[in-house]
């Protein structure tokens, strides 16, 4: 008998293995105990959530991903900011909802959620990676194949070269080395966000062409944002428009769909 | 999703009530430093029990440090990378009975400064005389810091120096001159060092020399054959700097036996403390170390063991810049105080205090960071921090200076900094493709931390309270009572700033006492005993150590506070050499001079 592996627990499994490699070589998490509470705080978070809230126990991979994305990312040097970050990343997507749609990726969310009200506590994952190249291609690559069989390598790529090209403009506008500019996308921050965090299908715009103009546009404002100096751009960058697409692709469809119902109301009433 | 309004409500009170919890938090975190304002010398004396009042300028030790120019092919990042080279070292050099301090300068063709204390509150410089000022010449390197001890046990403190470039060995003539012994040390040709730590690692009564390279030894910052020195990774790196031992043979003459040891590592290191971590009588040894994570080496005697994983301080990598010990509990152990960066939405190591885990000694010790509990995990852009009891309380109190590079207000490098940071390795190791600073600050004009130890675990900043108002680029701290009136002052040097010297004035009612050794069996400047002091059902363990914090010395003298109205039970002084001496029954109020017993 043929078994089919579960497309869902590909990304999960993705990202295990970025930590694990990670972690084994160079030893980039702030220990095995943050990491596990963030997870633990996401998945138990979830379960609960989705019990109230779907009457059921709800898949898990998601809540996997978003714990282990804030255990990875997270920096400080105290363990509430990783089990808080979890929470409110998986909370978020039980509040802050649209037409049935949460709006922000729960980490993308928690994270900028806890930089902006504890900075003097949180940092984010910058600089904690080997730096080396082997590690990170193979990161790249691997990534890349399973972005590619979950359909959603476009937007990746839309966004990597959107980001070169807006160092390239960056450093000719402020006349800083080009290898200062395209630094930030070799670190792994970087990887995790091209990855997981702008690929989301949940928070993502439903159009393959809007996708990739949307993604675009992360990579447009993430350059404005590095302009004024603001270190964690690319995610504060998300934070903004990702949302704001999702609200305007809601829009629309709700414009078009009000369109069509006038219109079947008009074909069924001509006097009207 | 099921339509559930009222669980959606409570959903939602608990979401926005969870994102308001860390305001929360900060506010019952800092609680207690609301005060922490000038408030005038008789407030901060009522209330905390002691003030400092700065004093260099008008004791006649006016000293600026100047930061050295390095190869022009840096020019763009000029002030991150000659950020270093301030720092101070307290001996009794003519031993006059009244501590002198040496001074490093970092300017080419710059002075050293030593300050003879001339014991009326006055200090002269009298490095060029006794021929330890001039140190700065271009092509040997300039000065980063200074480690005093009695290599040939004459009686006499004699002065070592660390370089970026040609390190120097001074024997000190009998507090009338310095000779240069460099040649006959057999001390490397260069070494760009940030930090050297006298301690006699294999108890054979001759001290030994630590010395640890930042930058690797075949650099030449003056004349770089390539851009390619910047570390290859902000966490990673172990393109650094060579450690070296030497191992003091007597005669004024050393071999250097790192690798034959077991030492071996080329982290950047910063700063280093040794002492006896597991009760075995030997030193261990503790490395800070910038880029990456701490090393703490096991001294079995012959042989030095890398232990920080295991012990749990070699976990997770910071940007180490400091390294002191204290029995900060009152428990008769060591804590570890490594300085770290932290800077408010940008990046936030915390500095770590690493304490003997309960339950836990010998070979399987464990340590927890306990900066977080304690209160003494956020300073800055950290450097140098020292231990000592700054109000006789009978807790050991810490002074913590911070600060990078002061440039222009209102300006930040920190984004540019933050991006190169998180560069492959090809990019951040290649000065090249650093941004310029243009002047920028980085972590500049910071506050220092002057952390009041409660007694029951935590500490509270007084800094403003008790006159510490000063935003310089803080790099050494040293602790010594200058004036032999039982109360700690504080010496600290600052990048590109003024020496500042802080008198302490200290509410009369806390006691005190003091131990000034003299080893015979053991090194002369007993560098590695202990004294541990019992009164009023407390302890205290503290060490005379040849280095320590960040390119700094303290006095050698122990200096105890006891608080008020003490009954001293006894003190034990443990030597280096494994003998014990009891002083029952001592008398607060003074420094008992105790030659090592025969």
């Amino acid at each position: 008998m043929k078994t089919r592996f579960d497309n869902r627990y590909v990304a999960p499994l993705f990202i295990t293995c970025i930590l694990l490699v990670g972690h084994l070589f160079y030893g980039f998490l702030e220990s095995y105990e943050r990491t596990a509470l963030a997870i633990g705080a996401a998945i138990v978070t979830e379960l609960v959530l989705g019990r109230i809230f779907f009457g059921k126990w709800v898949n898990l991979a998601s809540a996997y991903i978003t714990g282990i994305s804030v255990g990875i990312l997270l920096r400080s040097p105290a363990f509430w900011p990783y089990a808080l970050c979890s929470v409110v990343s998986i909370m978020s997507k039980y509040v802050l909802r649209a037409k049935d749609r949460h709006l922000w990726n729960p980490s993308n969310f928690g994270i900028c959620a806890l930089l902006l009200l504890a900075p003097d506590t949180v940092a984010v994952l910058s600089v904690q990676w080997g730096n080396f190249i082997l590690p990170m291609l193979v990161i790249w690559i691997l990534g890349s194949i399973i972005i590619w069989r979950a359909k959603r390598f476009h937007i990746s790529f839309t966004y990597v070269v959107s980001f070169f090209v807006f160092a390239f403009l960056r450093s000719w506008i402020t006349g800083h080395p080009w290898r200062a500019e395209v630094a930030p996308i070799t670190g792994p921050m970087y990887q995790l966000f091209v990855f997981f965090m702008v690929t989301d299908p949940k928070t993502t715009v439903r159009s393959k062409t809007w996708q990739c103009v949307v993604v675009f546009f992360v990579a447009f404002v993430e350059m404005l944002l590095r302009l004024n100096q603001v270190i964690y751009a690319p995610l504060y960058a998300l934070f903004l428009v990702g949302p704001t697409a999702m609200l305007i692709e809601n829009w629309l469809e709700s414009r078009k769909a009000a369109t069509e119902k006038s219109g079947v109301a008009t074909q069924e009433s001509p006097a009207a | 999703m099921r339509d559930r309004p009222t669980a959606r409500i409570v959903l939602a009170v608990v979401f926005f009530s969870l994102l308001a919890a860390p305001l929360v938090l900060k506010r019952w975190r800092t609680r207690g430093e609301t005060a922490n304002a000038a408030i005038g010398a008789s407030a901060a004396l009522s209330r905390y029990g002691f003030y400092l009042s700065e004093i260099a300028e008008s004791s006649g030790a006016k000293f600026t440090h100047q930061a050295p120019t390095l190869d022009a092919k840096l020019g763009h990042i000029m002030p991150q990378v000659a950020s270093m080279g301030a720092g101070v070292s307290i001996a009794d050099f003519d031993r006059d009975g009244w501590a002198d301090i040496y001074v490093t300068n970092s300017g080419e063709g710059s002075k050293n400064a030593l300050y003879r204390n001339l014991s009326d509150g006055s200090f002269k410089d009298v490095a060029a005389e006794m021929g330890v000022a001039d140190l700065n010449e271009a092509g040997s390197g300039v000065s980063m810091g200074a480690v005093w001890g009695d290599y040939d046990n004459d009686g006499y403190e004699d002065l070592f120096v660390y370089k970026w470039g040609r390190p120097e060995l001074f024997h000190n003539d009998a507090g009338k001159r310095f000779t240069r012994v460099t040649e006959q040390a057999k001390l490397p040709a260069w070494v760009n060092a940030n930090t050297a730590l006298w301690f006699d690692y294999d108890r054979d009564g001759r001290l030994d020399l630590f010395l640890g390279g930042y930058y690797a030894e075949d650099v030449d910052l003056w004349h770089l054959k390539t851009t390619k020195m910047m570390p290859e990774s902000f966490e990673y790196a172990r393109n650094g700097g060579r450690k070296y031992l030497f191992h003091n043979l007597g005669a004024g003459s050393f071999e250097e036996v790192s690798e034959k040891l077991g030492i071996d590592t080329r982290r950047w290191a910063l700063a280093v403390t040794a002492g006896d971590l597991r009760g075995t009588g030997y030193p261990d040894l503790f490395i800070a170390n910038d880029y990456g994570i701490s090393e703490l080496f096991f001294n079995d005697g012959k042989r030095f063991r890398e232990v920080g994983k295991q012990t749990g301080v070699g976990f997770s990598p910071k940007s180490g810049m400091n390294a002191s010990m204290a029995d900060v509990l009152n428990q008769g152990k060591y804590a570890i105080y490594v300085s770290n960066i932290s800077e408010e939405g940008v990046l936030i190591q915390g500095n770590n205090l690493w304490v003997p885990r309960e339950g836990t000694a010998g070979d399987s010790l464990q340590f927890d960071n306990l900066a977080r509990e304690m209160n003494v995990e956020i300073g800055g852009w950290s450097f140098g921090a020292q231990f000592g009891d700054l109000n006789n309380d009978g807790t050991l109190d810490l002074y913590l200076v911070n600060g990078y590079v002061s440039g222009d207000r209102n300006t930040n490098y920190w984004y540019d900094f933050s991006k190169i940071a998180g560069g492959n390795s090809t990019i951040i190791s290649d000065a090249a493709h650093w941004p310029s600073m243009d002047g920028r600050s980085l972590s500049g004009y910071q506050q220092k931390r002057v952390w009041l130890n409660d007694g029951a675990g935590r500490f509270v900043n007084v800094a403003q309270a008790v006159g510490v108002g000063d935003v310089h680029d803080g790099r050494a701290v040293a602790m010594v009572d200058l004036w032999n009136r039982g109360v700690l002052d504080v010496v600290v040097a600052n990048q590109r700033g003024p020496l500042l010297i802080y008198k302490n004035t200290v509410a009369p009612e806390n006691k005190w006492i003091g131990f000034e050794l003299e080893g015979t069996a053991s090194n002369r400047s007993a560098i590695g005993a202990e004294v541990r002091v019992f009164w009023d059902g407390k302890q205290q363990v503290q060490q005379i150590t040849g280095g320590g914090g960040f390119c700094s010395q303290n006095e050698r003298r122990l200096h105890f506070g006891l608080g008020i109205d003490p009954h001293v039970e006894k003190a034990e002084i443990r030597w280096p050499s494994g003998k014990i001496q009891v002083i029952n029954k001592p008398s607060p109020g003074q420094t008992y001079k105790i030659k090592e017993a025969a």
